[in-house]
């Protein structure tokens, strides 16, 4: 298969390079349950959703309003993105003029790659302050979602660009040929045509969105309570982890490693939603 | 999960670095704890090493919980401690060398000037709900607390004798700077934050306040005189029986006695803590 001694040398030196990385995924999930195990495998297990409140210090270990916090803030900010991406995306592709799209695009760049540290801080100073004039503590679901979806809406959007892209040229210009319009071509070609790629976008910012940190931890108030509405503050997984973790010890320790387990296995749905899809797209397309 | 991880590494690291530094020329000393005491600790450690020379002083935050964690697990000399040890702790040491004051911060928006003790219990426990019931504007109180396992937290509600699961916070913050943001830009929030970072962002322009506690002064001043409540002590804490033999124990020894000494009362001044009396 492999004519030249280059190629196996260069084949073998990916396979072991794959490998590694597989590995250190298998490593981060070893680490993460054994740290977990004498929390997950003691009479303390099954509080994690039994227990009335999250007050590790004192014994008590329920950890749905965190998860709750953890979803809430994600799909919020996923569906205040996705509309803002899905336009900007077909504008700058379709409506735009060449020079704008491209300076949109660097624009866009630029922004994806602003720490979320930065966000978070921005999101301290200016949007909470701003939302506690106007409704509560501002500390707040609310905040966290407006800061989540900004900072995923860059990569979004270029995402959703390079899924538009990928059309093949061709169909637009037959379409157009044809005398559809404008928006016709983007409703019956474009969009179903890059279905997919859009699909996965959302899928990666949705697990960037719940594994954000630090922006998360600044601006939503990390309460513990079941969160009721949308100026209510709420913690996240990984804000719980981030918060807790270095003054943690024993049992204490062992719960924050288990919601980092429970954290890990919602990015892992995420991840195994988006490969049963391609799955799915694949077998479509040639059975067609 | 990756900020766990990424601490793992970290903690490796050091490790690694530690023992690959054992047979080199140069001595070194990591203090691991209290994110109240590592910047005072990292000003002491500068002038340790300028005095001393061929000496490496790390310092690193955690808290006061992974201080002592460290320490019994022999990672580290020396952990900072920003309380006093309790029973289950005789294993270790302390050496005491600052007070530090807990003061209850409002925005200076706020004309609210003195509250009791009741009256901050009642807040913290969501029983009074709005600064009208103490001659603020009618406005919503906004309730900063700490993030538990954090020494601060447990010094708060040991004074006000309150259970952990009483409180009703509504922003729960990690560090000093996180609540004096906090309550800087909101003038509806009440937190506690250490005395001197207090003294120090008010200093520094930021809109807060310090309220009195049971009618005494929050000030360094009241800490250092023994008056304030609220206080709690910063100690170094070593085991007691540290093993013959390890490296740089007599170093940190030697750095322990440097930040007891008269030499070291400037920088602790200066930090916003107050030296120990006598």
């Amino acid at each position: 298969m492999y004519r030249h001694k280059v190629d196996i040398k260069f084949v073998g030196l990916l396979r072991l390079l794959v490998m590694l990385a597989a590995c250190i995924v298998l490593l981060i999930f070893g680490f993460l349950l054994t740290e977990a195990w004498p929390f997950l495998f003691s009479e303390h297990g099954g509080q994690l959703f039994t227990d009335a409140v999250w007050h590790p210090t004192t014994g008590q270990y329920n950890l749905v309003p965190v998860i709750l916090g953890t979803l809430y803030t994600t799909i919020g900010a996923v569906s205040v993105a996705v509309p803002f991406a899905l336009a900007t995306a077909i504008f700058c592709q379709f409506y735009a003029p060449r020079w704008f799209g491209r300076l949109y695009t660097s624009v866009m760049e630029v922004l994806a790659g602003i720490p979320s540290v930065v966000y978070g801080f921005w999101g301290l100073v200016v949007l909470v302050p701003l939302v506690a004039s106007w409704q509560g503590s501002g500390a707040s679901l609310l905040t966290g979602i407006l800061v989540l979806s900004l900072m995923i809406l860059p990569t979004g959007t270029l995402l959703a660009i390079a899924a538009l892209k990928q059309v093949p040229s061709e169909w637009i210009q037959g379409s157009y040929a044809l005398g559809l319009s404008r928006w016709a071509t983007i409703k019956n070609i474009a969009l179903p045509a890059s279905g997919h790629g859009m699909l996965n976008a959302l899928l990666l910012q949705s697990t960037r969105a719940i594994g954000e940190t630090m922006a998360v931890l600044m601006v939503c108030g990390n309460s513990t309570l079941f969160p009721f509405g949308l100026f209510e503050p709420v913690r996240t997984l990984s804000a719980n982890i981030a918060l807790e973790m270095a003054y943690a010890m024993e049992m204490h320790r062992a719960a924050l490693y288990s919601s980092a387990l429970v954290l890990m296995v919602m990015v892992f749905i995420l991840l195994f939603l988006n490969q049963f899809q391609n799955r799915l797209e694949s077998t479509a397309n040639g059975k067609s | 999960m990756s900020r766990a991880f990424s601490l793992f590494l970290v903690v490796i690291t050091l490790v690694l670095v530690g023992c690959n530094q054992r047979g080199a020329d140069t001595e070194r000393l990591l203090l691991t704890g209290s994110s109240t005491m590592a910047p005072l600790l990292t000003e002491l450690a500068i002038a340790f090493e300028n005095q001393r020379g061929q000496t490496r002083i790390d310092v690193q935050t955690g808290g006061s919980s992974r201080g002592i964690t460290d320490v019994r697990r022999g990672l580290v000399d020396i952990g900072m401690v920003s309380r006093s040890l309790n029973d289950k702790e005789d294993d270790l040491q302390a050496h005491l060398i600052a007070q530090d004051g807990i003061g209850l911060i409002l925005n200076t928006a706020n004309p609210v000037v003195s509250l009791t003790d009741q009256q901050i219990v009642n807040i913290y426990t969501g029983a009074a709900d709005n600064w009208q019931l103490f001659g603020g504007a009618n406005e919503p109180i906004t309730v900063v607390s700490k993030a538990e396992g954090r020494s601060t937290l447990d010094l708060f509600l040991a004074y006000f004798k309150l259970p952990v699961a009483d409180l009703r916070a509504h922003i729960i913050i990690g560090d000093n700077e996180q609540g004096i943001k906090a309550v800087a830009g909101n003038a509806k929030a009440i937190g506690y934050v250490s005395i001197g970072a207090a003294e120090y962002s008010i200093r520094a322009g930021l809109p807060i306040k310090l309220i009195p506690v049971n009618g005494v002064q929050a000030s360094t001043d009241s800490v250092s005189s023994g008056l304030f409540p609220l206080s709690r002590p910063l100690n170094l804490v070593t085991r007691v029986e540290a093993k013959p033999g390890q490296v740089s124990s007599t170093t940190a020894a030697d750095f322990i006695r440097f930040a007891q000494s008269d030499k070291a009362r400037a920088l602790i001044l200066r930090q916003y803590f107050v030296p120990p009396q006598g």
